[in-house]
């Protein structure tokens, strides 16, 4: 038995998780019964749900991105707030429930007109999904599907099995072995970050292509993640969990925050721009579409996305004040969740989009879970790993 | 006008730091620390202030973003209007995404050529410069601390020899400078 399983869930969190889950769930009632009637209503529901589904489950696989990459590059700094990092991770199979569900239910429905190349009497007239049907068909859009979540799955149960093993264990020939391990989720991931953001987002939008959507949703995901964590860490030190992590860690995942937002908008201005310049009628119907019918909300989310974590976190006092880092962070996260929502749902519902009860009351619901799952992952195991090789590099970490 | 400095070396950068907060906590300012590498930590132990190149950087980058968007309204819409591939060639505005990576580009220049100019220039390090530091050895694996006398007025010579005596230094010298 390992010792020392400090974090326990507050009743006040409790409350306050109770509280966002039920409101969600109320304004989600509200919602459909207002709109059952719309012609629309079942594509909206489950338009909803893959939106919330990748959405949250993205927040867990940039968790796990990050937790390899630092494995694979054998940083030091981050060994203190590891646990975060896996307790973040460790959402993702509930978010592979969440998003499976979706889209399981898009599959019987014949794509629910979100993946239109589902229904075969849409195939049946239209050649240029015909050309792409080698790849886009159902059964193996639902292997690809479901090698992503095993492959996804098993890293994550093998990097949180060791982590726990090293605590009691210690030595480094775990730490080599996630070594290996972290190197290679990294070679898949690249691959599959790349496939999976085609199959599940840009399928939608089926007869326009973009080589760099696979990066541009990937790049979405790590920052949505970074923010997640770095607001987590905060919540812990102000509960005055985490005595090892000081200011330096919090300015290093500052930092994080700061340059994925760059990145994020550097694959945004460089997919638009290039799209926009060569301005050819397949190409532009993609921004076309997001323009006619999200010109406010499309633009806001690129400002929130890039201006606001731009000009307000570029300074280093910043990046180490909780109050400025927790505002910043939650708006670019719903700025993420923006990107998501017009990413599905003008592809999907195009001019028939809003957002409403259903919208806001789902949103609300997961982030609830979210925040349980993640909360009880921090109960699980010790919040500071003891025997991490460079634990000590971690506590004496000082930029 | 004269003064008198002391030069401590060492061969270990722990070494120093040790000895520096030695020093500091008997009152004693060190005016300078020489290093073949950054120490880390040393700033506050011998009372450097933060460096204010960050803000630099920022106004470096700021003129680059101004004088790139500047030239290029003037060079390619109102000098010289030019047609590529077909867009509007009378409004920099509309054509704003197209100037945006050269803008870009030449605010990285600006910052990172102000920057490194400014930090060579602060430092008196700037090619042909003559050399700053007391010992060649400091380019090396030597640690070198300097405390001038005249900064530390309250602390006679000999108090001070004292205190860096229990340091472990491995090489003393005084000179006189003008």
């Amino acid at each position: 038995m390992i010792k020392g399983m400090e974090f326990n869930i507050t009743t006040s969190s409790k409350k306050t998780i109770l509280f966002i889950v039920l409101a969600g769930l109320a304004l989600l009632i509200i919602g459909i019964v207002m709109g059952f009637k719309d012609p629309h209503f079942v594509t909206r529901i489950l338009t909803n749900g893959l939106i919330n589904g990748f959405f949250f489950f993205a927040l867990g696989l940039g968790a796990l991105f990050f937790l390899a990459l630092n494995y694979a590059t054998e940083s030091g700094w981050y060994a203190s707030v590891k646990r975060v990092i896996e307790a973040v991770a460790g959402f993702l199979p509930y978010g592979m429930a969440l998003l499976g569900l979706a889209l399981l239910i898009i599959t019987i429905l014949d794509g629910a007109h979100i993946y239109i190349w589902m229904d075969s009497e849409v195939v049946k007239h239209d050649e240029i999904i015909q050309g792409k049907s080698a790849y886009l068909n159902v059964w193996f859009f639902w292997i690809r599907t479901l090698v992503y979540f095993t492959t996804y799955f098993l890293f994550l149960r093998g990097f949180k099995k060791r982590s726990i093993e090293e605590d009691l264990k210690g030595g480094t020939d775990l730490h080599f072995k996630n070594y290996k391990r972290g190197a290679m989720f990294l070679v898949f991931f690249a691959v599959f970050s790349s496939t999976s953001a085609w199959d599940w987002l840009m399928s939608i939008d089926v007869h326009w292509f973009s080589t760099l959507y696979g990066w541009y949703t990937f790049a979405g995901m790590w920052c949505s993640s970074m923010v997640v964590l770095v607001i987590t860490t905060m919540y812990l030190k102000k509960l005055g969990y985490l005595p090892k992590v000081n200011d330096s860690h919090i300015h290093d995942l500052g930092k994080w925050t700061f340059a994925t937002s760059f990145l994020w908008s550097y694959l945004w201005f460089s997919q638009f721009m290039l799209i926009w310049y060569a301005n050819i009628g397949e190409e532009v119907t993609y921004f076309v579409m997001r323009i006619e019918n999200f010109k406010v909300l499309y633009f806001a989310m690129f400002i929130i996305n890039f201006a606001f974590p731009m000009l307000i976190l570029m300074s280093r006092d910043a990046k180490r004040n909780f109050g400025i880092l927790t505002f910043v962070g939650l708006i670019i996260l719903a700025g993420h969740w923006l990107d998501v929502y017009i990413m599905v749902s003008a592809g999907s519902l195009g001019p028939n989009a809003k957002i409403g009860f259903i919208e806001i009351g789902m949103a609300l619901m997961v982030l609830g879970g979210f925040i349980f799952v993640v909360l009880r992952n921090l109960t699980k195991a010790p919040l500071t790993p003891v025997n991490h090789p460079f634990l000590d590099e971690s506590i004496h970490h000082e930029i | 006008m004269a003064e008198k400095v002391i030069y401590v070396m060492y061969d270990d950068e722990e070494v120093l730091k040790d000895g520096a907060k030695a020093l500091v906590s008997k009152g004693i300012k060190i005016a300078e620390v020489f290093s073949p590498f950054p120490i880390h930590g040393i700033d506050p132990i011998i009372g450097i202030k933060n460096t204010r190149l960050g803000i630099m950087a920022f106004l470096y980058g700021l003129t680059g973003l101004m004088l790139a968007t500047v030239g290029m309204r003037f060079f390619m819409v109102t000098d010289w209007p030019m047609n590529i591939g077909g867009k509007p060639n009378f409004s920099y505005l509309e054509n704003m995404l197209a100037f945006v990576p050269v803008t870009f580009e030449f605010t990285v220049l600006c910052a990172a050529h102000g920057m490194a100019i400014t930090y060579l220039l602060v430092n008196k390090t700037l090619p042909g410069m003559p050399a700053q530091n007391p010992d060649p050895r400091t380019t090396d694996d030597r640690f070198v601390m300097e405390i001038r006398l005249s900064d530390n007025l309250q602390s006679s010579e000999k108090e001070i020899d004292a205190i860096i005596e229990n340091t472990g230094f491995v090489e003393i010298d005084k000179k006189e400078i003008k």
